[in-house]
């Protein structure tokens, strides 16, 4: 039998594991190839100190449920988390998805009572979100008129990069990914100035929650780089 | 072919079945022919601001099931020859009544009359569906409270919705002139700033409404009244007359001037 090229070729970084995988073996195969090797030192992935993992797929296409496989397999390990899973492809459909998330969909009515506007990508609204209307972006919201409804923009994880801006800013509600806000009493200061225009809603980290500050205050404070067309 | 108004405020109590009444009386006055139709079917009660409760004989469920001709349900105004009612049914609930049939009466009353004015029952179910289904126009009724004009605004972005409907116009009711100059009430350009449709009229609270309703007169009959002017701009407005908007202050007198002047500092 000659000597094969293993499925897993594991290789230690200052940063931690990085698993190369076979691109042409079977699926199974491979799964068997890291079990067997991570259990040669499993004492030391168990005890040992906390180390990421990053799985380079290639040309291989992953599935969501082969990711689920892959780590948990990965997590069995208490010491070892999973950093990320790099695969060269994708599908169309999630093409697709990622692609629909970086457009920018401009729409022009007024968002009444009752009414939901949600989008995938960045939403530019011409127009007001009234009390009780609701409007929601898996990107960037700004309203070029007075938001004075609830607004929910980006999705969770994504916070970082974004944010609700409106020409005024009244919002009922807003909620950035996970962060959620109730303005008025979340900003006794906000309330004082009471002019609200062209304001500007982002996650601080620093406080764990959403802030509102003048816009051109929040592009130079945190550096935000508000394209409105990506590519 | 006649043009089919429908009277809605989405909140109850805001005053659409006044307003229709006097709509449909100022435009009779005018010398228009019109028609009121009450499809508040259960809690019926614009027969009772026109006064013309006993004279109902059939009603509009009646003439949905075909149980009376159109014309024998309409009852006639006691004041206006041109004026007409088409009374709703006390003993049943909406559901008896499709919009589709709804639709059908109103075009035949739009065959007969210059204005069918259709005082719409207060919610967005069945009731609303049935009168928005054969209108031409819409008028929406709001109170300077946030309640009221946050319901307005939700009947709005329904009627926007109905492909048949022009663009809704605004009646601003119940202006109390004292409680705007304290601030404790919203102000007309803030309303219009949120719903931001056309201003049909504004009208200020009188207690002659109320009184001349228990007596099944509209008020705007009585030209004394500030509503009945309002009312009248409303009708000359509706007719395509352009009527600058009614000052709501009365003109300050002197002494009043000098007490201003004296509190301020």
């Amino acid at each position: 039998m000659s000597v094969r090229q293993p499925f897993v070729t594991m290789k230690g970084r200052k940063d931690g594991l990085v698993l190369v995988m076979d691109e042409t073996c079977a699926f199974d195969a491979l799964i068997q190839e890291l079990k067997d090797k991570l259990s040669v030192n499993s004492q030391l992935y168990k005890e040992g100190p906390v180390t990421s993992v990053k799985i380079q797929a290639g040309n291989r296409y992953i599935s969501q449920s082969q990711r689920a496989e892959l780590m948990s397999i990965i997590r069995s390990f208490d010491r070892l988390q999973v950093d990320e899973i790099e695969s060269n492809v994708m599908t169309r459909e999630e093409y697709d998805r990622e692609k629909s998330r970086e457009k920018l969909v401009s729409v022009s009515r007024i968002i009444r009572s009752g009414q939901v506007l949600s989008v995938e990508g960045d939403l530019l609204l011409i127009g007001d979100v009234n009390p009780g209307g609701i409007v929601s972006a898996t990107g960037n919201v700004f309203v070029l008129g007075a938001l004075r409804g609830k607004a929910t923009a980006g999705v969770p994880g994504n916070e970082q990069n974004t944010v609700i801006a409106a020409s005024i800013m009244k919002p009922t509600q807003l909620k950035i990914g996970r962060f959620m806000s109730r303005t008025e009493e979340d900003n006794p200061i906000d309330e004082m100035k009471n002019d609200h225009v062209m304001e500007c809603a982002y996650v601080d980290f620093s406080l764990e929650k959403v802030v509102i500050d003048r816009l051109h205050t929040v592009i130079r404070k945190n550096n935000l780089s508000l394209q409105l067309t990506k590519s | 072919m006649g043009e089919a108004i429908v009277v809605t405020s989405g909140k109850g109590g805001v005053g659409k079945t006044t307003t229709s009444a006097n709509i449909g009386t100022v435009l009779a006055l005018q010398g228009k022919k019109v028609c009121l139709v009450d499809t508040d079917i259960g809690l019926r009660n614009l027969d009772v601001v026109m006064g013309l409760e006993n004279r109902i004989i059939y009603d509009l469920v009646d003439v949905a099931s075909g149980r009376c001709k159109l014309n024998q349900a309409l009852v006639k105004d006691k004041r206006f020859d041109c004026l007409s009612m088409l009374p709703a049914a006390q003993t049943t609930d909406k559901n008896s009544v499709k919009p589709d049939e709804m639709k059908k009466i109103i075009d035949e009353l739009k065959s007969d009359f210059d204005y069918v004015i259709i005082d719409c029952p207060a919610g967005i179910e069945r009731g609303f569906r049935n009168a928005v289904a054969g209108a031409d126009h819409a008028i929406v009724v709001t109170t300077p409270e946030i309640s009221s004009v946050r319901d307005a605004d939700r009947v709005i972005g329904l009627l926007e919705q109905e492909d048949n409907i022009t663009p809704p116009r605004l009646i601003i009711n119940r202006i109390r002139q004292h409680m705007l100059k304290k601030g404790g009430m919203l102000e007309i350009d803030e309303i219009m700033n949120i719903l931001a449709i056309d201003l049909l009229g504004i009208i200020v609270d009188d207690d002659g409404v109320i009184s001349s309703s228990n007596r099944g007169e509209p008020i705007a009959l009585d030209p004394s009244s500030k509503a009945a002017q309002a009312y009248r701009n409303i009708g000359r407005r509706i007719l395509g007359e352009s009527v600058p908007l009614m000052a709501i202050d009365e003109k300050p007198g002197f002494i009043q001037k000098v007490k201003s002047l004296l509190k301020m500092r």
